[in-house]
């Protein structure tokens, strides 16, 4: 069967599995809509973390940014899986027996004020929207590849499978079919990921076939490392930012990580508090299966690529260098007219251009896999965007539906009408992300560090602060959180932007790039909050009651939102 | 739970949330990226370790931990009749 019939059958297949999925999981009431009821068992939370967790970015691009930049690749590798521990230790647990249905929600009542619930829900709704557009995109450009349709058809078609399971069946149907979407795309990862390892050094694991040999018994890293040094670009596994820079990054995506509110929100549906925390453990053991496969891939495929490529006639590459060329993502330009493709580090004789978002997709090909493991991917691709996309929309329409209607403009909204609400909005969040997917903002890119650093400097210190202070009153929280979220902006505006008189790499404060000044940020809400709470009154009693009760997990109450 | 119970349940959650997080500490920022030339020199089959730490080792040391804060976590909420 050729290449287009495969995929449209997987992916035919994978759709109705979403749609049946959804039909029998509707939400009947705010508590499914909003958290599935509160009953998700800690095995079912976890795949379902997981493949929330997993977007297009990690399935897509992630193998192939490790890819091309080797050892500074491990800032994502570290950065978004250290998180889950910071979660399991110390925010899941507290936040599950805290028992509401949104991060704002924690928030605003820990903080007795509506001022910090507005932050929060703010903060909520930038980091999710941020996030959601590029989801949409990734589905536009699976679509566009591998069905060879329109990429706005693409993303208009994700767009309904998303409206039809999210708004139907709330929390519920998100969770049950993130559960096969994680089984589809794990699959669909690993695949031809073991496939390309036996072909390359004869081991099935890819973990451990990364660091075997090749059929001339050299080390396979030993090669690449030689490779990149004959073709001028740093050792593959030494890499070139500064430390303190990974250091910063890999601390900001962890924290950021760690305050995603479609992350935290998964350990509300569980039942009891040790539920929550055996929960982050699934989560992170089936987000490690893909995460310690990807370093592998980004090794065979740097290998492969380079060795298929370099210094080869034009006129005889395989055929996947053609379509990969009519998406413009891969380009040919041949500087000294030899008909050769010379791959090098240095941009005035370098002539080939690679997008680091093809590596996943083209490496089945590259390697020559049968036309069902491409199509496979193709599937794979399309879990994991939709599977992410569904989990920020319904933050989204919970921020609208639940923290802004009904705990600060209508609070007398029926249990009926909250519901229809939060239908609505996830509707129209649907069509924004619909319409971001289609013209995409430039910034895409440069905000997604945006959202982990928004992340890291609002909600992670002013939940831990939560928790672990029992006097952290509302003005230090909200001044912290003001401070930090203004700093992280002011940074990302300055040195992504050019705003304020804008900056070059020579410029920034100590080395630390935008992506790691998250880091920087959540410091500076940690110290503004802590003292700005020394010289403002303590927290009434009940609120430090409620501090002293979430820190012991017995009589967890259902979610509630009363 | 009375008061003192209370404060005794806290301060072992804490001790254990302490030793953990040391581990996720040294595991990541210590031997993947502070350390990571020195161990570099220690080569595990094709694998530079710190290499290793910083792209596989951290990350299944991650899980690991999860795991045995789930483990100490029950038994101490068996201890003190906290499981519900």
């Amino acid at each position: 069967m050729d290449l287009q019939i495969w995929t449209w059958v997987l992916v035919g297949i994978t759709f109705s599995l979403y749609i049946g999925i959804a039909i029998w999981s509707r939400a009947g009431s705010t508590k499914e809509f909003y958290v599935a009821g509160g009953g998700v068992s800690p095995l079912a939370n976890g795949l379902a973390t997981a493949a929330d967790w997993m977007s297009a970015a990690s399935f897509i691009s992630m193998a192939g940014i490790i890819s091309f930049n080797g050892y500074d690749g491990s800032v994502y590798l570290m950065g978004w899986t250290g998180g889950y521990v910071l979660l399991a230790l110390l925010l899941a647990p507290y936040l599950r027996k805290f028992g509401k249905f949104t991060v704002p929600d924690f928030i605003g009542d820990r903080y007795y004020s509506n001022v910090a619930r507005s932050v929060a829900v703010f903060c909520a709704l930038i980091v999710s929207f941020t996030y959601v557009a590029g989801q949409m995109r990734g589905v536009g450009l699976v679509f566009s590849r591998f069905l060879e349709v329109n990429i706005n058809t693409g993303v208009i078609i994700g767009m309904v499978i998303v409206l039809f399971y999210a708004v139907l069946g709330g929390m519920k149907g998100i969770t049950y079919t993130q559960v096969a979407q994680y089984c589809v795309l794990i699959f669909a990862f690993m695949v031809p990921a073991i496939f390309i390892s036996i072909q390359m050094t004869g081991n099935p694991i890819p973990q451990i076939g990364f660091g075997g040999q090749d059929v001339n018994g050299v080390y396979l890293l030993d090669k690449l490392d030689g490779l990149h040094r004959d073709l001028g670009f740093a050792e593959y596994t030494s890499g070139s930012k500064s430390k303190l820079d990974v250091f910063f990054i890999t601390a900001a995506l962890m924290v950021g990580t760690a305050g995603l509110p479609h992350v935290i929100v998964r350990f509300f549906t569980v039942k009891k508090v040790s539920d929550a925390r055996k929960s982050a453990g699934w989560a992170l053991l089936f987000i490690m299966i893909l995460y310690t496969t990807a370093p592998a891939i980004a090794v065979f495929s740097r290998t492969n690529m380079i060795e298929t490529v370099n210094n080869k006639e034009y006129k005889n590459m395989p055929s996947w260098f053609s379509t990969w060329e009519e998406t413009g993502l891969l380009s040919f330009n041949d500087i000294n007219n030899d008909g050769k493709i010379q791959y090098l580090a240095d941009p005035s004789k370098n002539e080939l251009i690679v997008d680091k978002d093809i590596m996943v997709l083209a490496n089945p090909e590259i390697a020559g896999l049968p036309n069902w493991v491409i199509a496979l991917v193709a599937a794979g691709g399309l879990a994991a965007a939709l599977s992410t996309a569904a989990g920020l929309l319904l933050v989204i329409s919970a921020s609208v539906s639940h923290d802004l209607i009904k705990k600060m403009i209508k609070p007398d909204i029926s249990e009926k009408g909250e519901l229809v609400a939060a239908r609505l909005s996830a509707v129209v969040a649907v069509c924004v992300a619909g319409y971001f997917g289609i013209n995409p903002p430039d910034f895409v890119a440069a905000t997604v560090a945006l959202a982990f650093g928004l992340a890291a400097a609002s909600f992670f210190p002013a939940i831990i602060l939560g928790i672990f202070t029992k006097k952290m009153n509302k003005e230090g929280a909200i001044s912290g959180m003001v401070v930090g979220v203004l700093a992280m902006l002011f940074y990302m505006l300055k040195f992504k932007f050019n705003w304020f008189g804008g900056g070059t790499k020579e410029d920034w404060w100590l080395g630390i790039s935008p992506e790691g000044f998250g880091t920087v940020a959540m410091i500076i809400n940690f110290i503004v909050s802590i003292i700005i709470s020394k010289f403002t009154p303590d927290p009434p009693l009940e609120v430090q009651e409620i501090v002293t009760n979430i820190r012991i997990p017995s009589g967890v109450g259902e979610a509630t939102h009363s | 739970m009375n008061k003192s119970d209370q404060n005794k349940y806290w301060k072992t959650n804490l001790k254990y949330v302490a030793i953990l997080l040391s581990i996720w500490f040294v595991v990541s920022y210590g031997f993947g990226i502070v350390f990571v030339d020195e161990l570099n020199s220690i080569r595990i089959g094709g694998f530079k370790l710190g290499f290793w730490f910083a792209q596989q080792g951290s990350i299944y040391v991650f899980t690991i931990l999860i795991f045995v804060y789930v483990r100490l976590m029950n038994k101490l909420d068996a201890k003190y009749n906290l499981e519900s």
